[in-house]
């Protein structure tokens, strides 16, 4: 006999993703969860970002790696609250796991929670993690035609920072023609060009935060 | 490889309706797979006869179908779905606008049926 079922294959992750959307929403936090290829430049991002914000947001981060905690430590050295998820081999962190690391925040008077997925540009795009924007990072070492090769990833995010662009005269990576591939995908995504090793173009992705943080009300 | 923990929500779904429907034998399963959800069908197949091997689930028939992309034109809505691989400057068959489409189709991954052996007993 034949059943007609259709189920989304993906419901179970879908479904806990959808209560920490709940848990954050009660709690007014702004979660975020980045995403970009290893070595893009995520962590460094978020060094830059706890540090500079420090004194305007109270920040947490859930790292997510195959293995180590160094990115954890690294953040955490910002005076920011850091757990680690080491996912074991697995390419993606799955909203069991961020609940999961949740429970070992201390979340009450957050502003902001950044969820640090695996570096990898493919399957972290399939997994909702309950967060309220998706942010792609993207360094100009990596060639500018990522968003063309991996479409989903740049479909679904709000925002995409180029960063690494004080390398720009020694590679060939155009921000215009990335900047397009992007957008081809997304007409809404903000693009933010930034160096996070020589403190450029910051600003900019800061009042971003700001705003999608004032959306959010507490 | 997210294919592996696909396969792993996939036989859990399995394993629910077999058991709703009092079934003891999964003949086949038909997933289809949006074309911008990266699944290859390959890699599928590897993970779920992994996982499968040994179980009752052993020797079941894993069916894949890809959904074709559809894209609604930024600018006039047309639907259409752009012929080359290169979708992100498909240009609208109607007004020739090239950026900024909506994804009518093309995310999607869902089990759409499953063939069961009849219930013993009943």
């Amino acid at each position: 006999m034949q059943i007609p079922v259709v189920r989304n294959i993906l419901e179970a992750n879908a479904r806990v993703s959808d209560d920490l959307k709940t848990l954050f929403a009660q709690k007014g936090i702004l979660a975020l969860n980045l995403m970009s290829s290893p070595g893009a430049g995520k962590t460094t991002l978020l060094e830059r970002t706890l540090t500079d914000l420090a004194s305007e947001f109270s920040m947490a981060v859930i790292e997510g790696d195959l293995q180590t905690d160094n990115d954890a430590q690294r953040v955490a050295a910002t005076g920011a609250q850091a757990v680690q998820i080491n996912t074991e081999g697995g390419c993606h962190l799955t909203s069991a796991q961020v609940l999961a690391a949740c429970k070992e925040l201390s979340l009450d008077g957050l502003d902001i929670l950044f969820i640090e997925n695996v570096g990898n540009l493919v399957c972290p795009a399939e997994f909702d993690v309950g967060e309220d924007h998706k942010i792609t990072l993207l360094s100009v070492t990596e060639g500018d035609d990522k968003p063309e090769k991996y479409p989903l990833m740049f479909n679904i995010s709000s925002a995409l920072v180029l960063n690494k662009t004080d390398l720009l005269p020694y590679v060939d990576f155009s921000l215009e023609r990335a900047s397009n591939f992007a957008r081809g995908l997304n007409a809404d995504i903000r693009i933010f060009p930034v160096s996070c090793r020589a403190r450029e173009g910051l600003d900019a992705w800061y009042d971003w935060l700001r705003a999608a943080r004032a959306a959010k009300k507490r | 490889m997210h294919e592996l923990s696909i396969a792993q929500s996939l036989l859990a779904i399995i394993r629910e309706e077999m058991q709703k429907h009092g079934s003891p034998r999964l003949i086949s399963v038909k997933v289809r797979h949006g074309r911008l959800s990266a699944i290859v069908p390959d890699a599928l197949a590897m993970s779920f006869e992994a996982l499968t091997m040994d179980t009752a689930l052993a020797g079941a028939r894993l069916d894949t179908e890809e959904i074709p992309l559809v894209l609604a034109c930024r600018a006039c809505g047309t639907k259409f779905s752009p012929e080359s691989s290169d979708y992100v400057f498909a240009p609208c068959p109607a007004c020739g606008e090239e950026l900024g489409h909506t994804v009518v189709s093309g995310k999607e991954l869902y089990i759409e049926y499953l063939e069961l052996d009849e219930a013993q007993g009943t």
